[in-house]
């Protein structure tokens, strides 16, 4: 009888399959990503090294010693005083992050992780910022959302395309959004110019294009804006998902369309509006194996890191680049993530 | 999640030289490779040395870029950071504008 292997699904749960069966999973994720983003499948010795990292014996695994790479991350002083509900602030979270959780770099962010709301608390938010910078080493980004949605009514100015859309207003569905895109783009842009002002490292434009096609375009607008003011000030763009929707379906940056475009396109729009480091990131199915997205992921984000001018770090946040979609995520497939993501993928960083 | 992350493939931040390559990536959109490069020059130290504690404790201490111990006389936060951008030739925003706002 063939030898079983532990692996999980894309929500979790776990199950055994032959090397023979985790073999076949590979082979369709990573035609699976091929064919919908129009690249080369990994190769055979791509396959077979996928395959053995899957097959590793060991509960948490590492990439080979040498090919390190830096992390940055999304919402990080948030993890420890409010996701863990450890009763400390912000700042303080950020000085653990650096001395006991050795991380490379850090986030300053609001529970209200938007910009549109952190715009009325900028001033507090600043303060925040300067006993971050005064208390730590490593980058300290500030990161939120571009969050288009919460431009709708009834809490912002404009009408709600999801509801507009399915009622056949699609015009007044795009003008909602066109106007959005504006109100956004402001509010990043001025936040982003208190942080500069407040001495951040960075700032992350986070979960980017996560109400389609118009999030993402005020996401580059605000960006180009940014380096138009501040040359030498670092933007991080972290994207919601492997492509973007066509919520509106017209928009464009710079003559590019963005509704439906996938890693390796999206990069070279981020470059254009001068983003410094790019996160890719690539859906996880909840319903198919580890095997087969992790082949997926590898496929897109490999093919994304071979066109791109600047760093790439992939989001390996849970539900994406093969992290199962669960709270807890389990480590055996998240190790397993981020080998295969640097070692095959060639990540910049994660 | 970031521990997991920072385990199985970060750099570990200022245990070694994380911070710095961090730093070299952002200033300079460098990829990974030749941001550790940057590094290692600037420091005059080989590639092997900036992934390992061990080594990296004592250049850290040597340099005075500050490390996870407390240590007396040890640079900390902003004042490592001063170190950091005169050694790596780039600018860090903080530095910048506290040695402004201090008149400095």
């Amino acid at each position: 009888m063939a030898e079983k292997y532990f692996i999980r699904y894309g929500d979790g749960y776990g199950d055994t399959m032959t090397a023979a069966e985790i073999r076949e999973e590979i082979d369709l994720g990573t035609e699976d990503a091929a064919e919908r983003g129009k690249i080369p499948p990994l190769a055979a010795d791509e396959r077979e090294y996928l395959l053995e990292i899957c097959t590793m014996p060991q509960k948490f695994v590492t990439v080979d010693p040498g090919k390190e790479v830096v992390v940055t991350n999304d919402e990080g002083t948030l993890k420890v005083s409010t996701r863990c509900g450890v009763s400390i602030d912000r700042t303080t979270a950020l000085m653990i992050d650096e001395k006991i959780l050795c991380m490379d770099t850090a986030e300053l962010a609001h529970i209200d992780y938007s910009f549109k709301p952190i715009k009325p608390i900028i001033h507090d938010e600043v303060c925040a910022m300067h006993h971050a910078q005064l208390n730590t080493i490593i980058p300290v980004f500030y990161g939120a959302m571009p969050n288009l949605g919460l431009y709708t009514k009834p809490d912002g100015p404009v009408g709600n395309w999801a509801e507009l859309l399915p009622a056949g207003k699609i015009d007044e569905a795009r003008e909602a959004q066109e106007i959005a895109v504006e109100h956004a783009v402001k509010d990043i842009v001025t936040v982003a110019h208190r942080m500069y002002e407040a001495g951040a490292d960075g700032i992350n434009l986070d979960t980017v294009g996560a109400s389609g096609d118009a999030d993402a375009l005020a996401a580059f607008k605000a960006v180009k804006k940014i380096k138009e003011m501040h040359p030498d000030f670092p933007v991080e763009a972290g994207m919601a998902g492997e492509f973007y929707l066509g919520m509106h379906g017209e928009l464009e940056f710079e003559g590019q369309r963005l509704a439906g475009l996938y890693p390796h396109e999206q990069v070279k729009v981020a470059e254009k509006a001068g983003v410094d480091i790019f996160g890719p990131t690539v859906n996880t199915n909840s319903s198919m194996s580890f095997p087969w997205n992790i082949a997926r992921v590898v496929t897109f984000i490999k093919a994304c890191a071979e066109v791109s001018d600047i760093p790439i770090h992939p989001n390996v946040g849970m539900g994406v680049c093969a992290m199962p979609l669960t709270d807890s995520v389990p480590l055996d497939a998240a190790s397993r993530a981020d080998k295969a993501l640097v070692e095959i993928a060639h990540a910049d960083g994660l | 999640m970031p521990i997991n992350h920072e385990v199985s493939a970060g750099m570990s931040g200022i245990r070694t030289a994380g911070d710095l390559v961090a730093r070299a990536q952002m200033a300079k959109k460098l990829k990974i490779d030749d941001a550790k490069r940057y590094v290692a020059d600037r420091l005059k130290i080989s590639l092997e040395d900036l992934h390992d504690s061990s080594v990296m404790r004592d250049i850290r201490n040597e340099l005075n870029i500050g490390e996870t111990n407390a240590r007396p006389e040890s640079a900390v936060a902003l004042l490592a950071k001063a170190r950091i951008a005169e050694l790596l030739d780039i600018e860090i925003n903080s530095v910048s504008k506290f040695r402004n706002w201090a008149s400095l």
